[in-house]
């Protein structure tokens, strides 16, 4: 680097950098007063509710059920019947022509969808319509294909659904996490039920107006909406299989819930992904992958590049130009199409950053926070920088799940891969450097399910998506999808 | 006169020696006094595991394949001892057969269970099987040699370490098989046998939070309980056929790798 450049990039960035706010109109989506529980393909009335809200200003958008035990019930029961009354014996290419309907329909009403999403999660519009709309549309059209095609994708073993599968997702992602999760299922030829996350049901209960559209039979999927106590309901439910996508420390209770029950359970949990930066890597790539790994969705997911591993002779140049890079986020109205880092999803989930966070500094780590005003109403975290992180820090060992980055630094790969690799987490991990055997070599070497070299955070309906060790097990996209979501003679 | 034979000592199998049971206690199995192995023995072993297994898992497929293949070797070279220790020559052959069909997998399960996919955009994406860690394994009480090949092999060809409590009354089909192994080019640690009571062991190696998958396969009745322990650290919980061969056998103890790479000039 030229000492041209380095004050290049220490220079402040010009104050005053106004941009004309681009809000996307809210009036494109319709949202209900009220929604009950969706069973049968019927909205059948809730007999508990609460408010939902938006929770960049604190406005309640609409009144969802709390799906009680028998509420649970009725929808387990309406997936049962619909299983054993045609959609398992329906031949797999008129399923196939289900899914790609769904695809098509949420392709066509993509906008409401991505409105509905940033009000009710918080996330910048500009990632909910270029990523976890199209996603979600992707998904159902990959696995749609597949409904027809079983026994190609594992020859010799004679695939059968398995019955009834009960899903559960997490806020971070609604209807992308649904998709994950309805599409093999019905691809394979089972019924659902499908619990979304209690901050984020609104997307999930649009979804049923997308079923209705495609005319799904009844019963196919059915939705009930509520907080764990719901999602507990349903683990204990007769369903035939469980799909959980969340903490850690609620997959370990349903893992314990279901234990000698012999059912088949994927979990889709933590992480603490470390993100490795060696000395040849392209840098202003590697800043962009390092700013898109941890303040994409504001930190709140799962695969998130929380752990950012330098290499000690670039950690000067990185921390400059990652500073640099920070300051020119602009965190703000989801809605808005400038919008890089939107609001925090809950109350709840904001006391838990603020929580790690603090302690990051009482344990001795160094802050960084670029100026920023933050609205008053609703909830926010500023994209936050710790360097001077201990391995032992509780910033390095556990999941923020926040726009909160902790960077620790190496010397030489052997200790990158030892530093990556000592968390109980196995989810992702990503390394940056120009040379392709040091790429290859350091894939090998650490223990994670999805390894971004050179980029971060990219998801594919056909790449499988899963993680090692307390990161969960079973894997969701590809081929390998479509196997906890069937039976083998 | 008769000669007297020279009897053998069972002991346990742990990181490629053949050690007493540090509690120094025994248990009489097939009218022998067999190594009563303890909760420190089961964490030893699973040390010992862990420590062998990134050598094990590093090894070129061809290379796991061969020694697998010289584990077949070293038990044809047993055979009347091994079918005194079961129920006869049958059980034997399938059992060497077995370990035969399992060590011409190691090259081909990337190809049978990896893939490439075509994301839409400009990367080049793969997936690969990979071994899950170390695992612990219940072997089957019954048959005592074909159940214990039969959940070794496939954990071993995928490149796993594993920690196995051996059939509580047919032990000495394992003792036999550690011997084969310990001269068969098996690194020391990869594979690991622990003879005793499994009311004692088997709770222990489920609830170890180094141990990264446990194999019920074997496990009489009730596994609910262990499969609770098995919980605290997320452990894959393995429900396969206590004496049959599979490539579905093998990929329950794999996990799949996905890489992602950009493509651009």
């Amino acid at each position: 680097m030229t000492e041209l450049q380095r004050k290049q990039d220490r220079a402040p960035i010009p104050a005053g950098w106004e941009y004309a706010s681009a809000p996307e109109s809210r009036d494109i989506v319709t949202i209900r007063e009220r929604y009950g529980h969706f069973i049968g393909g019927e909205w059948v009335e809730a007999t508990e509710t609460y408010a939902t809200i938006d929770p960049s200003s604190e406005e309640p958008l609409a009144e969802v059920g709390q799906a009680t035990d028998e509420e649970v019930q009725l929808a387990v029961g309406a997936a049962r019947e619909a299983f054993e009354n045609g959609w398992s014996s329906l031949v797999g290419a008129e399923r196939a022509k289900y899914l790609f309907r769904i695809a098509r329909i949420l392709q066509e009403r993509a906008r409401e969808f991505a409105v509905l999403e940033s009000l009710n999660g918080g996330k910048p519009i500009r990632e909910s319509r270029d990523v976890d709309i199209p996603l979600a549309a992707a998904h159902f059209f990959y696995y749609a294909g597949w409904a027809d095609k079983l026994e190609y994708a594992f020859p010799n073993r004679k695939p059968s659904p398995l019955g009834v599968a009960g899903q559960i997702i997490p806020w971070n992602f609604p209807l992308l996490m649904l998709a994950w999760k309805v599409a093999p299922a019905l691809a394979a030829g089972n019924t659902v039920v499908l619990k979304p996350a209690e901050t984020t049901p609104l997307s999930a209960l649009l979804f049923c107006d997308v079923l209705r559209q495609a005319e799904l039979p009844p019963g196919v999927v059915n939705i009930v909406t509520g907080d764990g106590r719901a999602g507990a309901a349903l683990v204990k439910s007769d369903v035939d299989k469980v799909a959980f996508t969340g903490s850690t420390e609620v997959g370990k209770a349903i893992q314990r819930e279901l234990a000698g029950s012999g059912k088949k359970l994927t979990l889709e949990l933590g992480g603490k992904a470390a993100n490795v930066i060696f000395d040849d890597a392209a840098l202003d790539q590697a800043v962009e992958g390092i700013v898109n790994g941890i303040y994409f969705n504001q930190g709140h997911v799962c695969c998130a590049g929380s752990r950012l591993l330098v290499q000690e002779s670039i950690y000067e140049a990185t921390i400059d130009k990652l500073k640099r890079r920070l300051s020119t986020l602009r965190v703000g109205d989801p809605l808005d199409k400038n919008t890089d880092v939107g609001a925090i999803n809950s109350a709840q989930q904001l006391e838990k950053i603020k929580e790690l966070v603090a302690t990051g500094e009482e344990e001795g780590a160094e802050i960084y926070q670029p100026p920023c005003r933050l609205p008053e109403k609703g909830y926010w975290f500023v994209p936050t920088v710790f360097t001077n992180v201990a391995q032992s820090y509780r910033i390095a060992q556990e999941e923020i799940f926040g726009p909160v980055l902790s960077v620790l630094t190496f010397r030489t790969p052997d200790e990158a891969v030892e530093k990556a690799n000592n968390t109980p987490y196995g989810l992702s991990a990503g390394v940056w450097t120009e040379k392709g055997s040091r790429i290859l070599a350091m894939a090998q070497r650490l223990r994670a399910g999805v390894i971004w070299a050179n980029t971060y955070n990219r998801f594919d309906p056909t790449s499988p998506f899963g993680g090692y060790k307390e990161s969960g097990f079973g894997r969701e996209g590809g081929l390998h999808g479509l196997e906890p979501y069937l039976d083998f003679e | 006169m008769s000669r007297l034979p020279v009897r053998k000592t069972y002991k346990l199998f742990v990181g490629g020696e053949f050690p007493r049971s540090e509690s120094g206690r025994t248990y009489e199995a097939e009218g022998q006094n067999v190594a009563r192995a303890s909760r420190k023995d089961v964490r030893d072993a699973v040390r010992a595991a862990r420590g062998a297994f990134p050598k094990w898992a590093g090894m070129t497929a061809y290379n796991r394949g061969q020694v697998l293949y010289r584990v077949a070797e070293m038990m044809e070279a047993r055979r009347s001892e091994f079918a005194d220790l079961c129920s006869g020559p049958k059980e034997v052959e399938r059992s060497i057969d077995r370990f035969v069909w399992y060590a011409g997998w190691a090259d081909k399960l990337a190809q049978v269970i990896g893939s490439s996919n075509p994301v839409a955009g400009p990367y080049f994406n793969f997936t690969v099987p990979e071994p899950q860690g170390v695992a612990g394994i219940l072997a089957p009480q019954e048959p005592a040699l074909a159940g214990l090949v039969s959940r070794i092999a496939p954990a071993l060809v995928g490149g796993n370490a594993v920690v196995v409590v051996a059939s509580e009354p047919h032990p000495l089909a394992a003792v036999e098989l550690a011997e084969a192994l310990a001269t068969a080019d098996v690194p020391g640690g990869v594979v690991n046998f622990l003879t005793g009571l499994r009311e004692e062991l088997a709770p222990v190696l489920a609830a170890h939070m180094d141990v990264n998958a446990l194999d019920v396969s074997g496990a009489d009745g009730e596994v609910g309980e262990l499969e609770k322990l098995a919980a605290d650290n997320v452990k894959r919980v393995i429900r396969g056929a206590a004496d049959d061969q599979s490539a579905w056998e093998i990929s329950r103890f794999l996990e799949l790798k996905t890489v992602w790479h950009p493509i651009g000039v």
